[in-house]
Parts: C-alpha cells; structure tokens; sequence
C-alpha cells in the first residue's frame, strides 16, 4: 500500500515535470502554432481519450484497422451481427442503426434501445489475454505430469503461484484458505497478464475499464458475502465495545463499509492503469503539440522510463488487487476467537 | 464522464470470459498444478523424515555396535583375566607341588644323610674303639715289658682295693 502510495506521488511529480518542460519550450510551440494555423489543431485531450477509451475497430496503424463484430439486441429483432466496417465514422449509419460516439440508436425510433454487445477492441483483448492463460497454464500443468521439477517456463510461473497460494492466500485467510486459491490465481494473472497487454503500444486499456473492474471487485464482493461466518455478520450488525444509542449510527456505517472496500478495488485498479495510460500517452503528446524534434528525445526517454515503471505497477496492482480480494475474504470467514 | 461509465456489452463479456476463465483453469490449470505442488511438498517432507528415521536408525545401530564392542571387549578382558587368574592359581598349585617335592626330597636327602651320618659315627667309634684298643694294647705291652713296671701295676692295683 505504501508502494502504491509512492508511486502515485512519483506520477504527480513527473506530471509536475512534463508541465515545467512545457513551460520552458513554450516558445517553440508559439512559433510553430503560428505557422501551422491552417491545420486541423492536434487536441492532446481528444487524442489521450480516444486511447484509453473502448472501441469499435482495433487501428493498429494508419491503413491497418481490425473492423470488429458490432453484436446488437434489440427486443424486436433479437440478436444481430454486423461488421463495423459499415460504420467507420465517428457518426454514421447502416441499416436501421445509427452510430454516434460509441453508442447505437434505431433511426425512427428513439423508444428502443439496442443493448451492445459488441466485441469491442476491449473485448477482443479480454478474450485474447483468455486465450494467452489458457496456453501458458496449460502447457504449465501438462509440464507436472512428467516431472515435478520445474524448468522453463513453469520455473517461472510456479513461484508465482505459490506465492498467490502462501503469502497472499494462505497468509490472509488462515484456516480454509486453499478453497479460495482457484479465484485469487486467476484474478492475480488476469489482471497481470491484461495490464502488460495494455502496455503493448495499441493494447486496449482493459484492466483501465471500470466495467472490467467493477465486474472484478463484484466477484471479490459476492464471495465475500457468501463465504462470510456469524462473526463477520455479528461484527457488523452488532458492533462490538460501541454503546447501543450508537448503533442507529455505526450498523448503517458497517453495512456502507461491506461496500467501499470492493468499491476501493474497482478505482483502484481503474485509476492506476488509466493513469499510467494517461502519463505516458501525455509524454509522447508533447511531440505533437511542440511539433519539435528537440522534444522527441525527451518525450521519448520519460515515456520509456515511465513503461518500464509501469511494468512493475502492472505486476503490483495485480497484487495488491488480489492480497486486497484476500483481506477482505480472510475478514469475512475469520472465526470468532478469545 | 465516460471513462466512469462501466458498458454493459464489457460488463457482459468480461463476466463470461472470467468465470469461465475461473472455471477451466481451476479445473484443468490450478488443481493439477497444485495438487503435483503439494504432492512435491509431501514427498519432499516425507523425505527429510526418513532421512532424519534413518539418522536416528544410524545412530541407534552405531549405539549397538559401541554397546556390543564394549561388551565383547569387557567380555574379552573377563576371560582374559580369569585365564590369568587360573594361570597364576596353575603355576602357583605347580609350584606349591614343586616346593614340596624338593622339600620332600631336600628332607629325604638329610635323613639318608644324617643316617649315613649316623653309621658313619658309629663306623667311625668302632673304629676308634678298635684303634684306641689295639693302642692301649700297644702301650700296655710298651709299659709292661719289664717286671718292675708289672710289679708296680699291680701294687697300684693293690692300693686300689684296699682303699676301697
């Protein structure tokens, strides 16, 4: 948590950094402006969003974009599929629908509204970081009906596993942890394996996406709640060493409580990840808005060093997420004890 | 805000694939893994415990042999000092017999010796008896060759009973 902490200190002061080079060639981009006044102006704001944001087609490069299947229900038709090939613009229409910024509406009838379930590029990378954990962990548990001791790549993800299992699980939870190990694994390399993807420049900012997240810190919630003991419930609805005309007070505080932890999670890891996006689309924006050369080294050097720094959040909110998930879990089936 | 806006078509999506991502590899991913993890760490376990059973078993058995070398080696010196003992007892039994034989015959020797002695003596006062005999007959005749000399022996003779 501490780290956590840090690092975010550390990203305000190379925003604090980015902002003082800002100022300081604040003449180059005067000059430059003045002679570019005819092109369209580069929004480093609608740029950073449109990155970090879901979308309908993957553009890898100018010439290369993946249309993706647009999924649409609608009550009347049911399930339609189509490719975003026919929509391509920002606003545009094919068949009955209407396209505009990301959301769909029937032309001629704003009573109905198509519930999207596109796969989005967001989606497609949520099903390829599937694919890529169903390989390695594959090939990892084919790898123990040989032999036992590990080599490769299970040399390397085996001391990962036990310490989900040890020091998060086991060391959080205590008597019954093992049962929540299948989860807290998954949730640990999923998050891990989806932030690195997310690095990959054209990545999607999946574990950046609060419906991926929220779904997440619901999952930690629910079992939370049905893995929960007497003493986790008595705790709240009765709150120990807290006089009775406190209650009306404190039982109300509890029960917002069973909520903010898995709510801390969602923004959590939602935050830290849009962060890093932002910093490091922001380093290499300034390029764009000084339109200078001498930038580019600069730019260049902070938004690798601030990769390499994301690199080691990546693994770090896949941590803390799941040795959070386990707290709350290991709060939630702790026994009563004296 | 967008960004804060959580998409149901994600929401969606993101529950399928992850509880179906929990589902296989908790199957076919992490019980495997696991279960060959824990069963390294038993057979691991069990290791060191038979190596530490067959330390103890080790020291145990080096114990015996100490026991037995050092029972055998009191042993030994039990034997061997019952064989002195009986070797002394022989040689002093021999030699107590031998002392008395010679004594025996040392004591043998001194009677035969002392009766030889003995016949000597009286070989010997016989002898002298004889000798004194023939020499006082040697004297007597020397002394008595002449009349005068028989005359006064016998007057002497005389005297002698009359005094008496």
């Amino acid at each position: 948590m501490i780290q956590n902490h840090a690092l975010k200190s550390f990203k305000a002061l190379l925003f604090l950094v980015a902002g003082l080079l800002l100022t300081a060639f604040n003449p180059v981009k005067a000059s430059s402006g003045a002679e570019n006044n005819g092109e369209e102006k580069f929004n480093i704001g609608d740029m950073i969003f449109h990155h970090i944001s879901d979308a309908h087609e993957w553009h890898f490069w100018d010439g290369a974009t993946l249309y993706l299947p647009v999924i649409l229900h609608t009550p009347d038709r049911g399930l339609e599929v189509m490719s975003f090939h026919h929509f391509h613009n920002e606003t545009s229409s094919y068949d009955r629908y209407h396209y505009n910024h990301g959301h769909f509406t029937v032309i001629g009838d704003e009573s109905i509204h198509p519930i999207d379930l596109s796969i989005t590029k967001n989606v497609a990378s949520l099903l390829l970081s599937a694919v890529i954990l169903l390989l390695v962990f594959f090939t990892v548990a084919k790898g123990y009906g040989r032999s036992l001791v590990p080599s490769g790549l299970r040399g390397f993800m085996e001391p990962l596993v036990l310490f989900v299992r040890d020091d998060i699980a086991r060391a959080n939870i205590g008597h019954g942890a093992d049962k929540f190990v299948p989860y807290l694994l998954t949730v640990f390399f999923f998050i891990w394996v989806n932030n690195l993807l997310g690095l990959i420049p054209g990545g999607a900012n999946l574990t950046g996406n609060i419906a991926v997240t929220l779904v997440l810190s619901l999952l930690t919630l629910l079992i939370t709640l049905f893995s929960a003991k007497k003493y986790y419930w008595s705790h709240i609805f009765t709150p120990p060493g807290v006089p009775l005309w406190l209650y009306p007070i404190m039982v109300p505080v509890e029960i917002i409580g069973i909520f903010t932890k898995p709510f801390s999670l969602m923004i959590r890891l939602f935050a830290n990840i849009t962060a890093g996006h932002i910093i490091i689309l922001s380093l290499l924006g300034l390029i764009f808005i000084f339109k200078s050369f001498a930038v580019g080294p600069v730019s260049v050097a902070f938004s690798v060093f601030m990769n390499c720094l994301e690199l080691l959040v990546a693994f770090l909110q896949a941590y803390v997420f799941t040795l959070l998930s386990a707290m709350y879990i290991g709060g939630a089936v702790e026994e009563h004890h004296h | 805000m967008e960004l804060l806006n959580p998409g149901i078509g994600l929401i969606f999506w993101q529950t399928a694939t992850f509880l179906v991502l929990v589902f296989i590899l908790g199957k076919f991913a992490w019980k495997p893994i696991l279960k060959a993890v824990q069963d390294r760490e038993k057979s691991i376990e069990s290791a060191i415990r038979q190596a530490e059973e067959a330390r103890k078993e080790m020291a145990s058995v080096k114990a015996d042999n100490d026991r037995l070398l050092a029972e055998a080696r009191s042993q030994g010196e039990v034997i061997l000092q019952e064989a002195r003992k009986n070797a002394e007892a022989y040689l002093a039994k021999e030699k107590a017999k031998a002392e008395e034989t010679a004594h025996r015959m040392i004591e043998d020797a001194n009677k035969k010796l002392e009766a030889d002695r003995l016949a000597l003596r009286a070989e010997m006062k016989n002898m002298v008896a004889e000798l004194s005999v023939d020499i006082a007959e040697k004297l007597l005749r020397q002394q008595l060759a002449d009349k005068s000399a028989q005359q006064k022996l016998a007057s002497t003779l005389l005297d002698d009973i009359k005094l008496n």
